[in-house]
């Protein structure tokens, strides 16, 4: 049946060239009793407020009487929406007296054929809010399972890329170390650099008031090196390659590359998280102690600046008030931190569902998550190794 | 199959020398994909756009849509050039995307309403009434309306898309690989629904597809890209009879001599639609 048989096909809305106005969509009742329906029925019309707000009022404004007669012919398009309009206001029944074109009443029959009451959105019920809640206890558990199974198969990989290092993944490692290291050097020395400067001017003002400028030094050697240098870099490298890693894995995920890995034997604890966990525990040291001496360098411009105190003096103090078992504990714990965030990145990404929301979502977590770790884990270390380090 | 309209239908698209370049990925120079294409679409048309790989058929349909402007030439939609596209003129083209591309976020129901609510302006009981409606219409059960897009086959993807394209009730439907990834029998049931909607609506279609049961099931006219521009336009009969070596190939292959066994039994089409070149 050719598309432009008058009784099945309403002609398309925009089909009239631009340009030509169209009588807007009005409700007129005539002195009969009949409700006249004119101009263009389709969404593109009601898409103008004006129009919409008129044609809204007009409806509003009919009286409520079952037996109005209806007079649609002159209506110039009816769409579906249209058709919806008219339907709902009728109340989702036919008017007694009805008037209209063959061509719309095909639009309405779809309507009237397919209206129906919504379906019911399921809500939970007591039972399932139980079970949820019955169902997330364990899911603490799960959670701590899989780490732990994650945790087991890094060791197991570390075991066979001991026994044969030729075939493990060095290529990998090596992108890793350059994307999770090398490109994190600026940031993290410009973050660095500015809360040294912030740090030395704050102290100055308190330690000049007791005459102990010299103990400058002494703090900011201290703090930067063994607590605001490795803890200020995780959180940089957190926010900077953990979401990368998650999302990485998680687009892995969800275009079913993991799942191709697998098929062809390549399993992914080996090429995906153990690369990246090595790749971060070597590299995390460096950018600790590559921020910790931009930091100490900024410290050691604005003590000189508002303490008067030398660069000279103060790269001569610097040994004496920090002894260098700080720079092996903040190593150390620097290389923990690196292999926890990497964990929590590759946990988190290896857990994306494939939906975007899911995405966003373990991204999200996967930072929050690795943060909150590395404070916690150095706390812990502050105090496992509170005799270590001090003069 | 179903009929041709006349060859004097208001042309709904309009291609006009239209040349598309990339960059070439092997770096320098430019990989020319089309060069001098003209093609017009006419109202009521289904037209079918064939070409091997990398011939730039979905380019073309990007083109059309405005999300990529051609290097050189003109693409005309409906009197106007595509590109500044707004809330409303989702009333002007619906396009179904080749995965779908529901929005994993939002329910089924939601996602075909989602054109109306961008309106800001109509009653949320129309828009639900109005969206379960298209819901029925391409044969979907209301009870799937709060599903999330995750949960759906890929037969019902493509028609909770196809409904999501078709609620603002576009006279221009554009369809990337319609029945890519669907099993014989949902191919089918998707080639009737589009054919009902055709002629329910009076859709002009523009389908992009590798499948040749579609192709011969639904197209007024086949409009082949080779050599960097559209080699012929016309009903199926004389695309077939076209010497191309591409056409040769690609309908006369075991797969087409199959495909077109339905040719045979289909009527003689009532107006010959006009071929481009």
């Amino acid at each position: 049946m050719p598309p432009s048989a008058p009784h099945t096909a309403p002609t398309p809305v925009a089909a009239a060239p631009s340009g030509v106005v169209s009588a807007p969509p009005r409700i007129v009742a005539d002195g009969a009793g009949a409700v006249v329906a004119q101009g263009l029925w389709t969404v593109l019309a009601f898409s103008s407020r004006n129009d919409w707000n008129a044609l809204a009022q007009g409806l509003r404004e009919l009286p409520q009487k079952t037996e109005l007669a209806w007079d649609l012919r002159p209506i110039e398009q009816l769409d579906h929406i249209g058709a919806q309009l008219l339907w709902n206001h009728w109340g989702g029944a036919w008017p007694q007296r009805l008037e209209l074109d063959p061509s719309h009443k095909a639009v309405l029959e779809h309507v009237a054929k397919f209206t129906c009451r919504p379906p019911v959105e399921p809500r939970p019920t007591l039972a399932d809010r139980f079970r949820s809640f019955a169902h997330n206890g364990p899911r603490g558990l799960a959670v701590a399972r899989d780490f732990l199974q994650m945790i087991g198969q890094l060791v197991l990989d570390i075991g066979t890329l001991v026994r044969a290092p030729h075939r493990g993944p060095w290529r990998d490692l090596s992108g890793q170390l350059y994307q999770f290291g090398t490109t994190a050097l600026p940031i993290t020395a410009l973050v660095g650099l500015l809360i040294g400067v912030v740090l030395a001017y704050l102290t100055s003002n308190q330690l000049r008031n007791y005459g102990a400028e010299t103990f400058m030094v002494n703090i900011l050697g201290l703090s930067l090196i063994r607590e605001l240098g490795p803890v200020l870099a995780a959180v940089l490298v957190a926010g900077r390659s953990g979401s990368a890693i998650t999302a990485q894995i998680g687009v892995m995920r969800v275009t079913e590359e993991l799942d191709a890995m697998r098929v062809m034997g390549i399993p992914p604890g080996f090429r995906l998280v153990m690369p990246r966990v090595l790749a971060l525990a070597v590299a995390m040291p460096l950018i600790s102690m590559w921020t910790s001496m931009a930091a100490l360098f900024g410290g050691m411009i604005a003590a000189d600046l508002a303490l008067d105190l030398s660069p000279a003096y103060f790269l001569q103090a610097l040994p004496r008030a920090v002894p260098l078992s700080n720079l092996w504990l903040a190593l150390g714990k620097s290389a923990v931190f690196g292999i926890l965030i990497a964990l929590v990145a590759c946990y988190f990404g290896m857990k994306v569902k494939p939906n975007t929301e899911s995405l966003g979502r373990g991204t999200t977590s996967s930072v929050v998550t690795s943060i909150t770790v590395v404070i916690l884990v150095d706390a812990l270390f502050a105090v496992l190794f509170k005799g270590v380090g001090f003069r | 199959m179903i009929d041709a309209p006349a060859a004097d239908a208001p042309a709904v698209v309009e291609i006009r020398r239209l040349w598309t370049a990339f960059p070439s990925s092997n770096g320098g120079g430019e990989q020319v994909v089309h060069r001098d294409l003209d093609l017009t679409i006419r109202r009521g048309e289904v037209l079918s756009l064939v070409g091997g790989s990398g011939t730039g058929k979905t380019v073309l349909l990007r083109q059309i849509l405005g999300l990529e402007h051609p290097t050189r030439g003109e693409v005309t939609v409906l009197g106007q050039r595509p590109g500044q596209l707004g809330a409303r003129d989702a009333a002007k083209v619906g396009m179904l995307f080749q995965h779908g591309a529901l929005f994993s976020a939002f329910s089924v129901l939601e996602n075909i309403a989602l054109p109306l609510r961008e309106l800001k302006l109509l009653p949320d009981a129309l828009i639900r009434d109005a969206a379960l409606v298209k819901l029925q219409l391409v044969g979907l059960d209301p009870a799937q309306a709060h599903k999330s897009p995750s949960a759906l086959s890929g037969g019902m993807i493509k028609r909770v898309a196809l409904a999501r394209a078709l609620i603002m009730d576009p006279p221009l439907l554009l369809l990337d690989e319609p029945t890519a990834g669907l099993d014989p029998e949902s191919a089918d049931g998707f080639c009737d629904l589009l054919r009902s909607l055709h002629r329910e609506l009076g859709l002009t279609v523009v389908m992009v597809t590798h499948d040749l049961d579609t192709l011969f099931d639904l197209s007024t006219r086949i409009a082949v890209l080779a050599d960097q521009h559209v080699i012929v336009s016309g009903l199926p009969r004389e695309v077939i009879a076209c010497e191309h070596p591409f056409i040769r190939e690609y309908f006369l292959g075991g797969r087409g001599l199959r495909a077109m066994e339905a040719l045979h039994d289909a009527p003689a089409p009532a107006a010959a639609a006009a071929s481009e070149r």
